[in-house]
């Protein structure tokens, strides 16, 4: 599905990612951990298609199209989407108006005719219980006033809606107390299918407790210094990253 | 024109500029000659420096005036009345208005109540320039009364039309007097026929609003690139008035919007909102005058512009708190959005304060659209031009809420999201644009 070949990338300048190397196929789940500043969130924003962001070397397949030509809405329409770690806040846009505007470019590229607006707000209805978000979302604004716990469940809500075949979570977990984060979690494993993956980024063990990973790869300085089953997690949980940094000879 | 050729233009044709016209109305349009003789020549000709040619003899249309508009604003149901160039129309056949109160042409209102419009009108201030060339040459405009008491379900409409084959200027000048708990809503179309001919009107507007009356104004231009819009409103407000005021320019030339508010009394509270779409070469200025006379009265102003292209934009707002105005709260904020480098914004918001027990703030911001946000809602599959459009729609939408017509407010929507969207569009009530 997600084909990885040798990824640079930089920023001002700097250069975050330093080849990466990374495979992901149908059904699978990802962890993507790593120590502050090793690039993890670097590389989701280069996934997404984030303008700040420069390739410098190297190729990303998805689905067998070259993602990288894309531009960041057409990433969006092929089936891959990013949950925020800060989701943005949009006063003046309502939810309902915003996720419309979305469902509907989506179902455009593929060939499908615009939802009505009873269809869509019965979508809408359907989907918000799964993040157990209230019935007032519709009207509110984007992620306006939205507590921390909220945002996320809205990141979730709205991958429930757009249905992706590859989803990147980006430290879903930080910010969220134990009952979001069982919210969430559980979200996620209810969108799970054997036709879709997930890249779950994050620091800690306590996510990964709840979304089982089938992968786990430690990201630091840019690359991928280590990728093992599930069985990964406890170690780095126990022996912290500077394990890691030994490992790779520092 | 300098000033001494439309006092020339006053002095050649004075039988006909002073007929009907009680004694005390000649007066003033000979204070306005002093006043305008009184004026730096060099600014009154920046804002008059084209002999647009006025018609003094006010030809009356051949024909249904009412067949060159018919508004268009579905389900809204008004008592439509027409300002085409220089003189009033009602439109034939309106309904039965309620007991007392009197819609009809100001220069008839002269000869029929004079009486009862002299205590206000005898009282305007000549010093401004606008407003006196206003009353040296308006020889018409709307009048409106509503007895004390009485409350108008029905929005009035009044379309404020220039038509023209030549280049041409036309003066009017409106006045309302809205009686003790009286209710009234008055929506003013500016439109221009035809995109060719260039055009100059000056409006003057005076609103008299009783004790606990309710009065929305709403001012909204769609008119051409080669209009100039010159128009003041000058609203007075008597203890326990509720007064809303909605100045939307959707589409223009160079506009001047000028509007002097009076708090003179206790409990009257102000809306004052404004929004301005400035697209090509338009300009668009909004200056606001807000007075705290007395103590206890409430402001709050919201002015909105988004501008593209080589638009130039201008707020000025004054709120002016006297030193027996203590308990004033008044609030002000203009927003710009500068879309394109070439747009400029000058935005000028200020307090001035006598009183020490007062709540007042002011502000101001110009900016571009939120890059962020963009990128949110392209990482969501929307397309960027699309996500444009959704920021620049939220950006304004504020102002629109207050909007309280609201078959006009969701026909604004749809306007503002066109002229948005860069469409070159009017509000298809023209005949020319049907």
């Amino acid at each position: 599905m997600l084909e990885i070949v040798n990824l640079h990338a930089e920023v001002n300048g700097k250069e975050i990612l330093r080849g990466i190397n990374l495979s992901v196929k149908a059904g699978e789940v990802h962890a993507i951990m790593g120590p502050n500043g090793s690039g993890k969130s670097t590389l989701s924003a280069v996934l997404a298609g984030h303008p700040a962001f420069t390739v410098t070397q190297g190729s990303v397949t998805f689905n067998g199209k070259d993602l990288l030509a894309m531009p960041a809405e057409e990433r969006s329409r092929a089936g891959l989407f990013l949950s925020f770690q800060y989701p943005v806040e949009i006063p003046g846009v309502s939810m309902v108006n915003f996720m419309r505007a979305a469902v509907n470019e989506h179902r455009k590229y593929k060939g499908q005719d615009p939802l009505t607006a009873g269809e869509f707000l019965k979508l809408m209805r359907a989907k918000k219980d799964i993040v157990e978000l209230d019935n007032k979302l519709a009207n509110r604004s984007v992620n306006e006033g939205f507590s921390g716990g909220e945002k996320k469940r809205n990141e979730i809500f709205q991958m429930a809606m757009l249905e992706p075949c590859l989803s990147i979570l980006d430290e879903t977990d930080s910010g969220l107390d134990i009952d979001a984060l069982r919210i969430v979690a559980n979200g996620v494993n209810q969108l799970k299918t054997p036709q879709n993956a997930s890249i779950v980024i994050t620091h800690y063990q306590r996510l990964l407790d709840y979304i089982v990973p089938d992968i786990v790869h430690i990201l630091y300085k840019g690359r991928i210094v280590k990728t093992a089953g599930r069985e990964l997690v406890a170690v780095l949980e126990e022996k912290g990253y500077d394990w890691i940094k030994q490992e790779v000879g520092e | 024109m300098i000033h001494d050729g439309y006092i020339a233009l006053f002095r050649e044709n004075e039988a006909l500029f002073q007929q009907n016209l009680p004694v005390w109305r000649k007066q003033m349009r000979n204070d306005a000659v002093v006043s305008l003789q009184n004026q730096n020549k060099a600014t009154f000709a920046d804002a008059y420096a084209l002999d647009y040619g006025l018609n003094p003899q006010r030809l009356p249309f051949k024909g249904n005036p009412f067949s060159l508009f018919m508004c268009d604003i579905p389900g809204i149901t008004t008592y439509n009345y027409l300002v085409l160039n220089d003189s009033f129309y009602a439109q034939p056949n309106l309904p039965a208005l309620p007991a007392g109160v009197v819609i009809c042409s100001l220069a008839q209102a002269f000869v029929q109540h004079a009486d009862l419009l002299q205590p206000y009108i005898s009282q305007l201030a000549l010093q401004n320039p606008d407003v006196a060339l206003n009353q040296l040459l308006a020889q018409d405009g709307m009048f409106l009364y509503v007895p004390d008491g009485v409350q108008l379900e029905r929005p009035i409409q009044l379309v404020n039309m220039m038509y023209g084959t030549v280049d041409m200027m036309a003066v009017s000048h409106n006045v309302a007097i809205i009686g003790e708990n009286a209710k009234a809503q008055v929506l003013v179309c500016d439109h221009a026929y035809g995109s060719e001919v260039s055009y100059l009107s000056n409006r003057l507007t005076q609103v008299f609003v009783g004790k606990n009356a309710t009065y929305e104004h709403y001012k909204l231009e769609s008119s051409s690139e080669k209009t100039t819009n010159v128009s003041t409103l000058q609203i007075t407000q008597q203890e326990g008035s509720q007064v809303l005021s909605n100045l939307i320019t959707l589409a223009n030339g160079q506009t001047h919007n000028r509007v002097e508010v009076n708090l003179n009394g206790k409990g009257a509270h102000l809306s004052i909102n404004g929004l301005g779409l400035g697209h090509n070469t338009e300009r668009i200025e909004n200056h606001t005058f807000i007075n705290h006379n007395v103590d206890g009265a409430t402001s709050n102003e919201l002015f909105k512009y988004v501008l593209d292209y080589q638009a130039e934009c201008d707020f000025y707002g004054l709120i002016k708190v006297l030193p027996d105005a203590q308990q004033t709260q008044a609030f002000q904020i203009n927003r710009n959005l500068c879309l394109s480098k070439t747009a400029r914004m000058f935005t000028r918001p200020q307090l001035e304060i006598y009183a020490d027990d007062v709540k007042c703030n002011h502000g101001s911001t110009v900016g571009q659209l939120d890059e962020n946000a963009l990128f949110y809602m392209r990482a969501r599959g929307i397309d960027p031009d699309e996500a444009r459009m959704l920021l620049m729609f939220a950006f304004v939408h504020d102002v629109l809420d207050n909007v309280r017509i609201e078959p006009l407010k969701d026909r604004l929507q749809l306007l503002i999201e066109r002229r948005l969207r860069g469409d070159k569009t009017h509000c298809n009530g023209c005949k020319i644009c049907r």
